[in-house]
């Protein structure tokens, strides 16, 4: 909490600060997405469209809507080893607006999303401010999300959670060819249901005969703190193509640990192509209150057995394409363009076990599966 | 909380007296810098979905990059 004082202290200030320095900055592009997106993986299938369209009112005022849809059909291991497969949809709309005045961007957004067990609302508010002749841009972030989670099955489940995002970045020209960045960001999670409220942990009984073990529902802390830290970079190479390297740190409240590393190779070719290459490595330690095998019911007062908050890892590498057409295509328009890219994660867990091979509690397998990740869209420049 | 301010108003004066540097990479020499290529999200709709991708399925989370703030999911 000392640090959540320091970075909101930090973040008065420093907003106060930035209205002293007026330096230059632009808007972002008048632009339209239209993305097909698709992950296959752990017996789980998410699709869906992401529609992102920006328009300028004026030289100083940019306003954009994002309309974005989950489609889920559900398998996972979570699921056929403690329920029963499912399918539901996730739909969320963002509207969002981006001011200059003096040369100082301010941006504010609105979020709300909504499934049949859940929906969130969040406001989001930043500015952003050029400095040093336009090579240092500092910017800062704040946040706040509402949640409530319900049950299906059980109407009176019902429980809320607020959540607050403090976040700073600094951007850094250092030379002609290399541009770095580095963020930090402070989340707060604060309610009475901060897990997934169908996931239940399992614990050894030797009074169930048949596989050793049973289970209760997770119990999770009504508070949830954590701070990511970031360093990203890109290097122009001597031809006309770029380097990417990108680093962060997480930490939380709740003991995980996590790291991940990125490298990325973009690659024009010709006049209208453009290929980007990546791998990207991430590891995690596991929450303080995790275990895949409770030594006996309500071993301990808080409980879970979520995989995302095991140790574990991934890995991913990554491809994608790109074709620049120009107006010639289409009259209305500046350019177009037309992206395809695919991502291949395989995720290896350290301390989360997969039941549903039949072995005595506590000797099946060790958990992995791999996972696709596709987008294919087409952007539009006005 | 005083070494805070200090350290606050050194930074500050810092900042307000950095508004005199000159430029090392003079504006006529930024054309690789706003070249496409160089920036960090060159298509938004596509990063913010795959910050989503992994922030469902990783422990952990913020300093995407961006204007942040979460994917509102569970």
């Amino acid at each position: 909490m000392v640090v959540t004082r320091i970075i909101k202290t930090a973040f008065l200030f420093s907003t106060l600060l930035l209205s002293f320095v007026v330096q230059g900055a632009i808007l972002p592009e008048e632009r339209a997405d239209v993305l097909f997106h698709s992950y296959d993986g752990g017996g789980v299938t998410i699709e869906g469209p992401s529609i992102l369209v920006r328009k300028h009112v004026n030289d100083s005022v940019s306003l954009y809507g994002n309309y974005y849809v989950d489609s889920i059909t559900s398998a996972s291991i979570d699921v056929i080893t403690t329920a029963s497969p499912y399918s539901e949809e996730r739909t969320e709309y963002s509207f969002g607006m981006d001011y200059l005045r003096d040369k100082v961007t301010i941006s504010t957004k609105y979020t709300q999303s909504d499934e049949n067990d859940f929906a969130a609302k969040a406001l989001h508010f930043g500015i952003s401010q050029e400095m040093f002749g336009g090579l240092t841009t500092v910017s800062l972030g704040y946040s706040r999300g509402w949640d409530t989670v319900g049950k299906l099955g059980d109407p009176a489940f019902a429980k809320d959670t607020d959540r607050e995002n403090y976040r700073a970045s600094l951007s850094q020209v250092l030379t002609k060819n290399m541009i770095v960045e580095a963020g930090v960001e402070v989340i707060t999670d604060e309610g009475a249901s901060l897990n997934n409220p169908y996931r239940q942990v399992r614990y050894v009984n030797p009074a169930n005969l048949t596989r050793g073990y049973d289970f209760e529902d997770e119990v999770y802390p009504n508070t949830h703190t954590s701070t990511a830290f970031a360093i990203r970079g890109k290097y122009y190479l001597p031809y006309r193509a770029a380097l990417h390297g990108e680093y962060r740190f997480f930490t939380d409240t709740w003991g995980i640990k996590g790291s991940h590393f990125e490298i990325g190779y973009t690659h024009p070719f010709r006049k209208n192509w453009i290929f980007d290459f990546k791998v990207r490595s991430y590891s995690q330690t596991k929450a303080d209150f995790y275990n895949d095998l409770f030594p006996f019911s309500n071993a301990q007062n808080f409980l879970a057995r979520d995989k995302e908050l095991s140790t574990f890892s991934d890995f991913t590498i990554g491809a994608g394409v790109s074709y620049e057409f120009d107006k010639k295509l289409l009259s209305f328009i500046d350019k177009g363009s037309i992206n395809f890219s695919i991502n291949h994660i395989q995720f290896d867990y350290d301390d989360f076990r997969d039941i549903s091979v039949t072995a005595a509690p506590g000797t099946e397998p060790l958990y992995s599966f791999d996972a696709n990740v596709m987008q294919f869209f087409v952007s539009m420049w006005y | 909380m005083n070494r805070l301010i200090t350290y606050t108003l050194i930074v500050a004066s810092l900042i307000l007296s950095g508004c005199n540097i000159e430029p090392w990479v003079k504006p006529y020499e930024r054309d690789r810098l706003a070249d496409p290529i160089m920036n960090f999200s060159r298509d938004p709709v596509s990063s913010s979905y795959l910050h989503h991708v992994y922030q469902a399925r990783e422990g952990a989370r913020g300093a995407e990059g961006g204007q942040g703030g979460g994917c509102g999911c569970n």
